[in-house]
């Protein structure tokens, strides 16, 4: 029974895993500029490898209820993999994200650019007619 | 139930699917950032097709690969960004 339920839980975590995955193909073919490509290149991947590594570490933690002492080694390495995507992939599109600003992208729709030291008296004079 | 093996292979087609996407955007990028969120995007996913690979053969070693190929490729990232950034190091 609780092999069953074993089985399930995997199943569903790597269906989840590969939805997430092919949305974030699509949001990349699909959105207009780079940083909402990044926001779908980057954020849907990771959600999506956390399913596909958790499910996984719970096929390990089977393989270790049935008596398969190689269960544990897949599990633990499984959770060091994992953790090496979380810390990285925000870390990355971080910095994709702060070059794109500094290389002068800017967004589709965008007015004025209230990250740039220039048009900082604009915006004040923007937020005192706002008033 | 399902053969274990034959659920990764199906997996690993539709990862697959999702690398082409990502190679298309890479190709026709207008700017330079486009084509870095492509290859980042292909990184993580190639990490967990490995991982799946590893599940899939019941071999570690390719688990262990995954995780030194998320360090580098994270490396290279930081570097493309910065030097897309311009000025000096």
């Amino acid at each position: 029974m609780l092999e069953f339920i074993f089985d399930l839980i995997t199943y569903i975590f790597l269906i989840i895993g590969v939805f997430f995955n092919l949305l974030a193909g699509l949001g990349l073919l699909r959105f207009p500029d780079v940083y909402t490509r990044l926001h779908a290149g980057t954020k849907c991947t990771t959600f999506g490898s956390i399913f596909i590594t958790g499910s996984v570490i719970i096929l390990g933690f089977k393989m270790w209820y049935l008596g398969n002492t190689d269960g544990s080694v897949l599990a633990i390495h499984t959770a060091g993999a994992l953790i090496a995507i979380l810390l990285t992939n925000p870390t990355g599109a971080h910095a994709i994200a702060r070059a794109a600003n500094k290389s002068g992208v800017k967004p589709v729709g965008a007015v004025v650019d209230g990250l740039d030291k220039s048009n900082k008296k604009i915006i004040n004079d923007k937020k005192e007619e706002k008033k | 139930m399902i053969d274990y093996f034959n659920v990764y292979i199906i997996v690993l087609i539709a990862l697959l699917i999702c690398v082409i996407m990502a190679i298309i955007r890479v190709v026709r990028g207008p700017t330079a950032p486009d084509r870095i969120v492509g290859l980042d995007t292909i990184n993580t996913i190639v990490i967990s097709s490995m991982v799946i690979f590893g599940a899939a053969f019941r071999e570690v070693i390719y688990i262990d690969v995954a995780i030194v190929y998320a360090l580098l490729s994270f490396i290279s990232t930081l570097f493309i960004a910065k030097y897309l950034e311009g000025g000096d190091y």
